[in-house]
């Protein structure tokens, strides 16, 4: 049974849309076809790489024009779950983004939005594409 | 966003009452701590029985709050992570570095 998944969602620059887009996320998950393994866990791990993409795109990428609406595409076809974030703003460097440090006496507030997003997917990068900025994130499911 | 504030002896408990902890209502979180932290507590119970759902926004809120804390030589506890709050901890290591229990009762009983 062909089980691809196509979502579009266009969204408002704001975080108290942060909500919405996990419950998607969620919902999504539940109908891709996944091993046992992952089942329980994708739900919320795809609820997570939204808000996390999400509010970068709002915080760091989009911050410039808020009023600015964000563009998120979820795919799932033939085991590869893809996501992609797209916004319109002046982007940053992805390669840039230090690993916070796990020493408790060195630990900072800030900076772990872009290591969960590399923990849970297999792929990610910010890349340039036809006048806006696509955070893509890439995952094979089984 | 939501709390429940109790006493028990010299710590105090935070119960906050929403689904989610994100970046959206985490600097809510923030303040509430300032407030408990500026009138004089220093060992902090926070309850995450009602989170179901954390982001970086929130764990770096509670990271914020550990590190007031251990400024004033006082204590960041947490109780009642639920599944996916749990799996976020583990994720980024920070279980490691609060000390999270089951219960309520299992925090305070710590401080005895």
């Amino acid at each position: 049974m062909k089980n691809d998944i196509d979502v579009d969602i266009t969204i408002p620059s704001h975080t108290r849309f942060l909500r919405i887009i996990g419950k998607i996320g969620e919902k999504v998950a539940e109908e891709i076809n996944c091993p046992a393994e992952l089942r329980a866990a994708l739900p919320g791990h795809l609820a997570v790489v939204l808000t996390e993409g999400l509010v970068n795109a709002i915080k760091h990428a989009n911050s410039a024009e808020p009023t600015k609406d964000i563009h998120v595409r979820i795919n799932f076809s033939h085991k590869d779950l893809v996501v992609r974030i797209y916004d319109n703003g002046i982007g940053f460097d992805l390669d840039a983004v230090p690993e916070p440090s796990f020493n408790s006496h060195e630990m900072d507030d800030k900076g772990r939005g872009i290591f969960i997003l590399r923990s849970l997917m297999d792929t990610v990068k910010y890349v340039r594409s036809d006048g806006e900025n696509v955070l893509e994130m890439k995952k094979r499911i089984g | 966003m939501e709390f429940k504030t109790e006493c028990s002896g010299a710590v105090t408990v935070l119960f906050v009452k929403e689904d989610r902890l994100d970046a959206n209502n985490s600097e809510e979180l923030k303040v509430e701590m300032r407030r408990i932290f500026d009138s004089g507590v220093k060992d902090l119970v926070i309850d995450l029985k009602e989170v179901l759902f954390i982001d970086s926004s929130g764990l770096g809120v509670l990271v914020s709050g550990y590190k007031n804390a251990s400024i004033l030589h006082g204590s960041l506890k947490l109780s009642n992570l639920q599944s996916q709050v749990k799996s976020m901890f583990e994720l980024t290591r920070l279980q490691r570095v609060f000390d999270i229990f089951i219960t309520v009762d299992d925090a305070l009983q710590s401080y005895t």
